[in-house]
């Protein structure tokens, strides 16, 4: 089973369509992945689905960056 | 003030018969058909099970992987062939040129293929299901606004949408365009995709398309006694067009020259074709004399000829009241006999074959006429391909609504 940290990483790549090892902790989605705010929706949308969880707005508003989401799955989702 | 000329430059295509223009054409003069089983969906329930899919198609070709998931697959086509249609007229987009040339590529239905999936997805799971792509990857004049981000097209980017007659009109308004000093070039044609279940099911329901099921390539026989309606298909069909002393001065190879437009309404039924294809006829006569040419000057027309028993008999009708004894002179085929109906991107696929019989001198036929029925008794090419030296074409569409487009184009 992949850890929590692999699969964000992996729906990241898949989403944004980078490269793998683009993807580190502290990328930001925007900044440094091409991002646009599509894409951000789309993205939080795509964690919300293989995680199984809601993320509600204000919150999916704060996670910017690669371990801000890996951050906030592993406080809200049980694995 | 003289109206500037227009030119053709560039010609881009994704077909039935082929995923660009070569080899589609190739397809078109050896007279093969497109048409095959419908693999989008589960048809297996549907009174038609046939149609002319666009087969190994591979967006990555002309699209950054990211963005593919962002564009309904009408989308996909048109994009492929406007790029296709800007290489093949070696114009740079610059700085300089770029608020001079446009995007004016529309489709008859557009994303269908996206909204019916949200639907579904909406309908099941809910509104947060809903993708904020789902309106930007499924509305109709995205494949202009796709080409003109990826391309840097800054001038006109529109999509006029005319159901079956998208892609003619389209053509037709950006010459209008360059004639009239809006913009130097455009990329004009059409897109669509539209083998999707409720397109499918909607066409079979009103009983338009044909149930040939067992003879895919047969299906789609204009003018033949035993045709029974329209055999539906997906693609993209755009043409660069180019006011002629800028592309003269760039020495630009120069396909040949549209030199007419015209437009009507039948003023009549929802689907069915005008009394004695009356529309159809004023569309004609309407091209030909902006064209400032006789009737007698047409040598081909690129009929519209979906398959239809009432719509076949119509343009035939519509042919003889324009031309009179000089529409038993004349060649009219229908190259749908081999790519079945691309509703909104027809007009594009069969401009560029009009444009292609004029520079090779060769008519493309009219395939399954084997017994032409009541009423067709023009010269459809039936068959084989045929060489002969053309000067004047025109190209004709004609769609729901009682909307009708035909162009005129002259050997330059």
């Amino acid at each position: 089973m992949s850890t929590i940290e692999e699969r964000v990483k992996k729906i990241v790549v898949e989403q944004l369509g980078v490269k793998e090892d683009e993807v580190t902790s502290n990328a930001s989605f925007v900044d440094d992945l091409g991002a646009d705010s599509l894409d951000t929706v789309e993205l939080v949308m795509a964690l919300e689905e293989e995680f199984e969880t809601e993320i509600p707005d204000e919150e999916a508003e704060k996670i910017t960056t690669v371990q801000q989401a890996v951050d906030y799955i592993q406080a809200h989702v049980k694995s | 003030m003289s109206k500037r000329r227009v030119v053709v430059t560039g010609l881009g295509m994704v077909s039935p018969v082929g995923n660009d223009v070569a080899t589609s054409w190739a397809n078109i003069t050896a007279g093969n058909s497109g048409i095959g089983d419908i693999t989008h969906f589960d048809a297996s329930t549907f009174p038609t099970r046939i149609s002319g899919e666009v087969r190994d198609f591979d967006p990555a070709q002309y699209i950054a992987p990211k963005d593919i998931k962002k564009m309904d697959p009408f989308i996909h086509y048109g994009v492929a062939a406007g790029i296709q249609a800007l290489k093949d007229s070696g114009f740079e987009v610059s700085e300089a040129n770029s608020d001079r040339i446009g995007a004016a590529v529309g489709a008859g239905i557009g994303g269908l293929h996206t909204i019916e999936r949200t639907s579904i997805d909406f309908h099941e799971r809910g509104v947060r299901k809903i993708s904020p792509f789902f309106v930007p990857s499924s509305i109709i004049n995205m494949v202009s606004g796709q080409l003109s981000i990826m391309l840097g097209l800054k001038g006109p980017n529109i999509a006029c949408v005319t159901a079956c007659t998208t892609a003619t009109h389209n053509i037709g308004l950006a010459m209008r365009m360059i004639q009239y000093g809006e913009a130097d070039a455009m990329l004009a044609g059409g897109a669509e995709f539209a083998t999707t279940g409720t397109a499918v099911g909607g066409f079979c329901s009103a009983r338009a398309m044909s149930t040939r099921n067992d003879d895919p390539h047969g299906a789609s026989r204009p003018w033949d006694a035993g045709r029974d309606g329209f055999v539906l298909a997906d693609g993209s069909g755009v043409l660069m067009l180019e006011e002629y002393e800028a592309a003269k001065a760039r020495g630009a190879n120069i396909y040949c020259e549209l030199v007419g437009f015209g437009m009507s309404g039948d003023a009549y039924h929802m689907t069915a074709p005008s009394e004695g294809g009356e529309g159809a006829a004023r569309c004609m006569k309407h091209a030909i004399d902006d064209a400032g040419l006789n009737p007698e000057q047409v040598e081909y027309i690129n009929a519209h000829g979906t398959s239809t028993p009432q719509g076949d008999l119509a343009e035939v009708m519509a042919a003889k009241s324009v031309f009179g004894d000089h529409a038993y002179k004349l060649m009219m085929s229908s190259t749908k006999s081999m790519t079945g109906h691309l509703l909104g991107a027809a007009g594009g696929v069969e401009a560029i074959f009009s444009v292609l019989a004029l520079r090779d001198n060769i008519i493309p036929p009219t395939i399954n006429l084997d017994n032409p029925g009541e009423g067709c008794d023009l010269d459809f090419v039936p068959h084989t391909a045929r060489e002969a030296k053309v000067d004047v074409v025109v190209s004709n569409s004609f769609g729901f609504g009682g909307t009708n487009g035909s162009l005129v184009f002259k050997r330059a």
